[in-house]
């Protein structure tokens, strides 16, 4: 049973931080403002759940095992509201997101936006 | 760096990264009230002053030779100091010889409290305390005597919320959502400061966020309607005199100025006695405090927007 | 070698020289402030890594552990963090009043004004006139 609880604790923590580097590197490497919030705020609440999840099976039964999930709870409210203020505020100072540049199937072309 | 927000915001995480260190460090209190603190008010009263200053930075000349002469100077000197300093980590330290054995092996005898910085602040170095809050209190005097509103623009402002902050629905309903275990959450700091970390300064800063969100959110107007200014300036006095008042109660009953043992019959119920109410007066200074601060700032930035209209 | 052990206070100085280094040759008046607290945080560091014990836990009194960090540092930084939180409120109201004021936070347009006003207030103590004072202003640009 413990062998079970490390194991599983082990698969968590370590996807969780998987998905916390990815997200660190789409910060990097995406073009626009929007896709990066995009990609950092649900990747990092992501990571940071699974991260949570993975600690649970090492608390045991008990008041830290109460306290982690009230944590996840707090954690993924605040990171998707924080994600959405940001982006709303970021519409409301006029940043636009990037259009599609090139041609798509219906031969159309996008246009490129004005970006700080 | 001319973007001052980019600076507050670095100086946020910069502030996020020592707490984690100093919980690497062990001190748990101390990460505790470093990221409340310094995490979370002082980012917010430095973008409130950015607010009111403007955001960028002018001119970036500056002459650094002379500035980086006299840091190379020091910096070699302060080195050389330190290389007579015990190794970090060592059990043997001077530093750890006199006062600290004793106040680890007594402090369960005498006071009855698991957690010894409790014991310590609130106890054995109360008076220190006192001290600080006083600072705190002093501080507040100071922000509300330096950005003062008049008579007329409270009457003017009395309106209702601006418009686009009545479209921020997510945000106004999370902020509802999460308002309540925060204070509550505030509260169990306060109280389980005893048995884990926690205590009256984490607990004041943690309560007068919770109040700030509602505050940013819901308007200035219906913040104060809640917390009305006056309500909140006696507030912060009445959390010193809880403190002073405690220890002049001990001098009534026949003890030293803030020696709780002769609150109760017995003198660990007497300690706990005296270190719930201390810590519930620096709770209820420091909240009040930190809150009337963002009151001062933001009065100043709506006293701007109405001036400018 | 035995000063490899002392790399924490290195650290510290390191940090503390930073924002030293902010403070005096910066002139933006809340990069000032800035530095300024990453001094206070470096002294903060000073202190809590002197108290650190290698193999210790947090001091929290536990029948698990026998060895415990020196509680007294932290009890000394917990008061200082919030002096520091206080004085630093402290000085943002200043900045906004010195914003209003003078109309600029930079160190250097504060000197030029303040150097001005007290030419101004010298010259009208001898009785010169208002016009004397432009061809001052003048001298200065």
């Amino acid at each position: 049973m413990e062998i079970l609880l490390d194991i599983l604790s082990w698969i968590f923590l370590v996807t969780g931080s998987f998905f916390c580097l990815t997200g660190a590197l789409g910060l990097f490497r995406f073009p626009d403002f929007f896709s990066r919030i995009h990609a950092a705020s649900l990747t990092d609440t992501l990571g940071a759940s699974l991260i949570l999840i993975g600690l649970m099976f090492q608390a045991g039964w008990g008041i830290v095992l109460a306290k982690l999930i009230m944590i996840l709870f707090f954690s993924i409210f605040a990171g998707m509201t924080a994600s959405h203020a940001m982006a709303k505020a970021a519409l409301k100072s006029g940043l636009q997101p990037l259009e599609f540049k090139g041609k798509n199937e219906q031969g159309q072309e996008g246009e490129q936006p004005s970006k700080p | 760096m001319k973007d001052l927000f980019a600076v507050v915001m670095l100086t946020g995480i910069y502030s996020l990264l020592t707490a984690s260190l100093f919980l690497d460090l062990d001190a748990v209190d101390v990460a505790f009230t470093e990221a409340s603190v310094g995490a979370g008010i002082s980012t917010l009263l430095m973008l409130a002053t950015l607010k009111l200053v403007g955001r960028f930075e002018r001119h970036t000349r500056y002459k650094p030779a002379l500035a980086l002469g006299v840091v190379l100077v020091t910096g070699s000197l302060l080195v050389y100091g330190t290389l007579d300093m015990p190794h970090f980590g060592s059990a043997d330290a001077p530093v750890h010889q006199h006062v600290a054995p004793r106040y680890l092996n007594d402090s369960m005898a005498e006071i009855g409290v698991p957690n010894v910085v409790t014991s310590v602040l609130a106890s054995y170095r109360g008076y220190d305390t006192l001290g600080e809050i006083l600072v705190v209190f002093t501080a507040g005097i100071g922000v509300i005597s330096l950005l003062r509103v008049s008579r007329r623009t409270k009457k003017d402002s009395r309106k209702k919320v601006p418009v686009d902050m009545q479209q921020q629905i997510i945000l106004r309903i999370v902020a509802k959502m999460m308002l309540p275990p925060i204070l509550i959450f505030a509260l169990y700091v306060q109280f389980h400061g005893d048995y884990g970390p926690g205590g009256g300064f984490q607990a004041g800063v943690i309560f007068a966020a919770g109040i700030i969100l509602y505050t940013m959110l819901f308007g200035l107007s219906s913040g104060q309607r809640v917390f009305k200014p006056v309500v909140l300036e006696l507030l912060s006095a009445l959390g010193i005199l809880l403190y002073a008042g405690v220890g002049v109660a001990c001098l009534l009953l026949g003890g030293n100025f803030l020696e709780y043992n002769v609150l109760r019959h017995d003198p660990v119920h007497g300690q706990h006695l005296g270190i719930l109410l201390v810590e519930l007066g620096v709770g209820i200074t420091v909240a009040s405090v930190m809150i009337t601060i963002f009151f001062k700032f933001t009065w100043r930035t709506v006293k701007h927007k109405y001036k400018n209209e | 070698m035995n000063i490899l052990g002392l790399y924490n206070y290195w650290i510290v100085v390191v940090l503390m020289m930073i924002g030293f280094y902010i403070v005096i040759a910066h002139e933006n008046l809340i990069k000032k402030l800035v530095g300024l607290t990453i001094f206070q945080t470096s002294v903060f560091f000073f202190y809590i890594s002197m108290g650190k014990i290698s193999g210790a836990t947090a001091p929290i009194l536990d029948e698990k552990w026998q060895l415990y960090s020196n509680p007294l540092p932290h009890v000394l930084i917990l008061t200082a963090i919030v002096v520091g939180i206080a004085t630093t409120a402290l000085g943002l109201a200043l900045v906004v009043r010195i914003q209003e004021a003078y109309g600029s936070i930079e160190e250097n347009e504060i000197q030029v004004q303040d150097y001005h006003d007290r030419m101004e207030g010298q010259l009208e103590a001898y009785g010169f006139r208002k016009k004397h004072v432009l061809s001052v202003q003048k001298l200065e640009e």
